[in-house]
Formats: structure tokens, C-alpha cells, sequence
């Protein structure tokens, strides 16, 4: 695994938000070509960690590399050609809600691409079929569920065919079976595509099921990382903690899931 | 420690005047900064046509009769207050000159700018407030484009468009207002009414009312695009946002007001 080239790279990382730290010197080297999870609970910095991955947001001090390129320090305009091969899926989706779904797989497309009309709507029918919603072209994000806006919404981050995708949270607020669907989705992007994953969540199960390495962060520094199996293992009491308080979590809350479900 | 007490209370009080002199000027500074990629995207990359035409509308056409009503309205009350003003001097045949001169250079573009600043300030800063928390910002900076070309410069080329425009409109139909009452009221022919406007209010002054409207419509749009892109904590940073961008966009427009008009009675 060392051996691979680092897609993303963060070193000691620190970023504060009006005073208050919330990233204490975060390093990471995430290799291409693998699916890497960054777990934690809720105000762990995770988010902010991956928005600093393409530069949405910068650290106040260390270093941040994306695909072997220094970003720390790039303005707007020149993080553009990272963001075209970077792409990040948000947590709500964040779907333009004036445009329709067709306009909304389509803006960066226009943005980036001189293609012609026909040239974008067969991407645009390609991307919705990856995701398993083919024909959704004409709907618009008010109309969606929950669980269709998040695969619009990875669809949006494909269309350019990046070589990284950051999912924020990917099935956070979704029921048991969209939220298997969008393991699924992950995992056979990453198979078909051959891109990098880093995926943020706080879901044991989504985590496990798809992650070659995770990272355990808590209190804005990287407590623990390893394989899937290795955090399994971890000796770290707070991996362990949060393995085990986590699981009952989620378990209620998938029973919870399960009552709204039926 | 009581003895300590009062010290304690005014030296927090100073900290915390301090921390909001800092925050307004670190504000004021955003603002600068705002305005300065508004204009260097507007001169880099492709102009943003269609979206600047889709917000003339939205901005300026669904603006038209807001401002009409006001126009029409100010400019009846207008004639009623001169008139009677003026009878006592008989001089009640002048309403014409006193409302179209009030009406160019001042009445017509501050009361457009402030409904317009009511109605557009509160949609836009809602508006992008609402994409700012619900991160479909960040999703256009993070798909490689720009929010500023995207959402800010359309909104306030549309604004520096459409404010001239409906001053304009509201120009004539103030003075339309006013021949009603002139008119009905005072019993002066609309014939002479008119005539008192042509021989008093210049193209001068039509010319420095409506000029201080393109300056009226930047702030708005601006104004209100700043504070909706700082809107930060959900519905309820949303809902303050709104507020704020009209409150904001008035004030600005009156005191712009001032000192334009300072700026134009010296040239």
C-alpha cells in the first residue's frame, strides 16, 4: 500500500474557527486507487478535514497535496483544474435546487467541457445510470427523495470523471435500504472507475463494508489507522469505545430507521 | 473582589467594543473584497448573459409595479401637500414645478431604490443565504466555478440595469399622480400643469436623479449578495440575513443619497 503514489496528502494540518481548534495537526496519506474512511463521531473535525481536500477550505497552518500537487496556498482560481479532477459530494447533496437534475449533472460539464448538446446529454443519461436512475433527467431536486437527491448528487461528482471523490457523510439521514444502496453505489464506482475514495462518515457498517483503510480521528487528530481489519483489532480504547458505543447507536437507530420504514 | 467587580464589568465592556470595531472593519474589508472580484469577474471569463437577463426580470420587469404604485401615489400626495402648502402664498398654480422637480431629482430614485431594495435585497440575500447553508455554494466552487461570476455579478449588473429604468417609469408616473390632483383638486388644467414642469425641472435635473440610481442599484444587489453569502447557522442565520440585507441596502442607499447629491450640486 505505501508504495502507491498519495492521492491526498495532509500534513499536520490546523485549522480554528473563531478561535476554537477544531483540526489539531491532522497528517494523512491517502494512496490512490483505494477507498479510504475517515471515521468519528459528530464535531470531530471530519468534514472540514475533507473540505480541505480541494481546497474549500484552507488551513491556518501545515500542508495540503492533492494528486502529488501542493494546495495549500492556491487562490480560486487556480484550484480549478484540481477541482475538475477532485470532486466532492456533499452531505445534504446540495443540489441546485432552480435548475433541474438533467442542468444540475450538466453544470460542470458546460463549465469545463466545449461539448456539444448531444454530447452532454449522453453523458448526463450515462451518469443517472450509474446511479441506478436512469430517466431522471427532467425532475427537479424539490421533487426528489432523500435517498435520490444523494445519488443525483454523486452523479453531479462523476459526470467530469475525477480521479478522487470525497463523500461527506454519504447515508447520514438515509433508511436502511438506501443507505446499503449507497455503499453499493461507492463500491462499484471504485470498481468500475478505478478512482481514489476517501469517504467521511460516522457509520460503522458503511465503513466497514467498503473501506480498504481507515483513519479514526477524534479531537481534530488522527487517533488510529489501519486496515479495516487493523481498527477491528485496534487496542486504541477510544477506537474501541467508539466501536462499541457506536454500534449500539447505530442499531437503535436503524430500528428507529426500520419503524419510519414500515 | 466586589471592589474588583465595577473595574472588571467596564474592562469587558471595552473588550467587547473592541472585538465589534475589529469585526466591523474585518467586515468592511470583505466587502472591499467582494466588490473587487464582482468587478474583475465581470471583465475575465464569459459574461454571464442569460443568467444577467433572467434577473433584469426578477429584478427589474416583476419590480414595475411596486414602483408604479409608489410612484404613482408619492406623487398625488405630493401635489396635495404642495397645493395646499402653496395656496396660502396663491401660488397653488406651481404645484406642476414643485412636484416634478421633487419628483427627478430626489423622490423618484430614492423611493424606487428603497422599494426595490425592500423587494430585491430581501429575495436575493434569502436566496443565496439559503445556498450558502445548504452548501450549493460551496458545490459550484467545488464543480470549478466561480460563485462570484455565477450568482453575485449577474445580480448587480441586473440591479445597475434596472434601477435607471424604473426610476424613470416612476418619474412620469408620479407626475401622472400629480396631474390627477392638480387637476381634480386644485382645479389647474393639465395643460398648464405640464407646462410648469417643462419650464422648471431641466433634463439637468432628470439627468442627476436618474444618475444616482445606477450607484443605488450596485449597493442594493451588492449589499444584499455579501450578506447572503455570510449567512451562516440554517433557517434562522437565513431569516437574520434578510433583515439585515434590507436594513443595510436602505441605509446605504440614503447615505449614498447625500453625498451624491453633494458631488452633483458641486460639479
Amino acid at each position: 500500500m505505501s508504495e502507491a503514489a498519495a492521492a491526498i496528502e495532509l500534513r499536520d494540518v490546523h485549522k480554528a474557527f473563531r478561535g476554537k481548534p477544531v483540526l489539531r495537526g491532522v497528517s494523512l496519506r491517502i494512496p490512490e486507487g483505494c477507498t479510504f474512511t475517515i471515521l468519528g463521531g459528530s464535531g470531530s473535525g471530519k468534514s472540514v478535514c475533507l473540505k480541505h481536500m480541494t481546497g474549500l477550505l484552507k488551513p491556518d497552518a501545515g500542508r495540503v497535496l492533492a494528486l502529488g500537487q501542493e494546495i495549500t496556498r492556491l487562490a480560486e482560481r487556480e484550484l480549478v483544474a484540481v477541482r475538475r479532477e477532485v470532486s466532492m459530494i456533499f452531505q445534504s447533496a446540495a443540489l441546485f435546487d432552480s435548475l433541474s437534475v438533467y442542468e444540475n449533472i450538466a453544470y460542470g460539464l458546460r463549465e469545463h467541457r466545449a461539448w456539444s448538446e448531444a454530447q452532454i446529454a449522453a453523458r448526463v443519461a450515462a451518469c443517472l445510470e450509474a446511479v441506478g436512475l436512469p430517466g431522471a433527467e427532467r425532475l427537479m431536486p424539490a421533487e426528489l427523495s432523500g435517498g435520490m437527491r444523494k445519488r443525483v448528487g454523486v452523479a453531479r461528482g462523476i459526470a467530469l470523471e475525477p480521479r478522487v471523490i470525497l463523500y461527506d457523510e454519504p447515508t447520514t439521514g438515509l433508511d436502511p435500504a438506501n443507505q446499503r444502496r449507497i455503499g453499493e453505489l461507492i463500491r462499484s464506482l471504485q470498481a468500475r472507475l478505478r478512482i481514489t475514495s476517501v469517504v467521511v462518515t460516522h457509520e460503522l457498517e458503511l465503513c466497514f463494508s467498503i473501506s480498504d483503510r481507515v483513519a479514526f480521528l477524534r479531537g481534530g487528530r488522527i487517533e488510529a489507522e489501519g486496515t479495516a481489519a487493523e481498527m477491528r483489532a485496534s487496542a486504541d480504547p477510544h477506537v474501541q469505545a467508539f466501536l462499541a458505543g457506536l454500534q449500539e447507536g447505530a442499531e437503535s437507530a436503524r430500528e428507529a430507521g426500520g419503524l419510519h420504514g414500515a | 473582589m466586589s471592589a474588583d467587580a465595577p473595574i472588571r464589568r467596564a474592562e469587558d465592556a471595552v473588550a467587547r467594543l473592541g472585538d465589534r470595531a475589529l469585526d466591523a472593519v474585518e467586515r468592511c474589508g470583505d466587502f472591499a473584497r467582494l466588490a473587487a472580484a464582482t468587478a474583475g469577474a465581470a471583465l475575465r471569463g464569459r459574461f454571464p448573459w442569460r443568467e444577467v437577463l433572467r434577473q433584469v426580470e426578477a429584478i427589474g420587469a416583476r419590480s414595475t409595479t411596486i414602483v408604479l404604485l409608489t410612484a404613482l401615489f408619492t406623487g398625488m400626495v405630493l401635489a396635495l401637500q404642495t397645493g395646499y402648502a402653496l395656496e396660502r402664498f396663491g401660488a397653488k398654480l406651481y404645484v406642476g414645478s414643485v412636484v416634478g422637480l421633487s419628483l427627478a431629482r430626489e423622490l423618484g430614485p430614492v423611493l424606487t431604490a428603497l422599494m426595490v431594495g425592500g423587494r430585491v435585497g430581501a429575495g436575493i440575500a434569502a436566496e443565496l443565504g439559503s445556498m450558502q447553508v445548504t452548501e450549493q455554494v460551496d458545490a459550484i466552487r467545488s464543480l470549478g466555478a466561480d460563485p462570484v461570476q455565477k450568482l453575485v455579478l449577474p445580480r448587480v449588473v441586473a440591479a445597475i440595469v434596472s434601477l435607471p429604468l424604473l426610476t424613470a417609469v416612476a418619474d412620469v408616473l408620479g407626475v401622472l399622480g400629480g396631474l390627477l390632483i392638480a387637476a381634480t383638486q386644485f382645479q389647474i388644467p393639465g395643460n398648464f400643469y405640464l407646462q410648469t414642469i417643462y419650464r422648471t425641472a431641466t433634463v439637468t435635473d432628470l439627468l442627476s436623479g436618474i444618475s444616482k440610481t445606477f450607484v443605488f442599484g450596485g449597493i442594493i444587489a451588492m449589499v444584499a449578495c455579501f450578506v447572503g453569502l455570510r449567512a451562516t447557522g440554517g433557517t434562522v442565520g437565513v431569516g437574520r440575513a434578510t433583515t439585515r440585507a434590507v436594513v443595510a441596502a436602505s441605509i446605504g442607499v440614503l447615505i449614498a443619497d447625500f453625498f451624491l447629491t453633494q458631488l452633483l450640486l458641486a460639479l
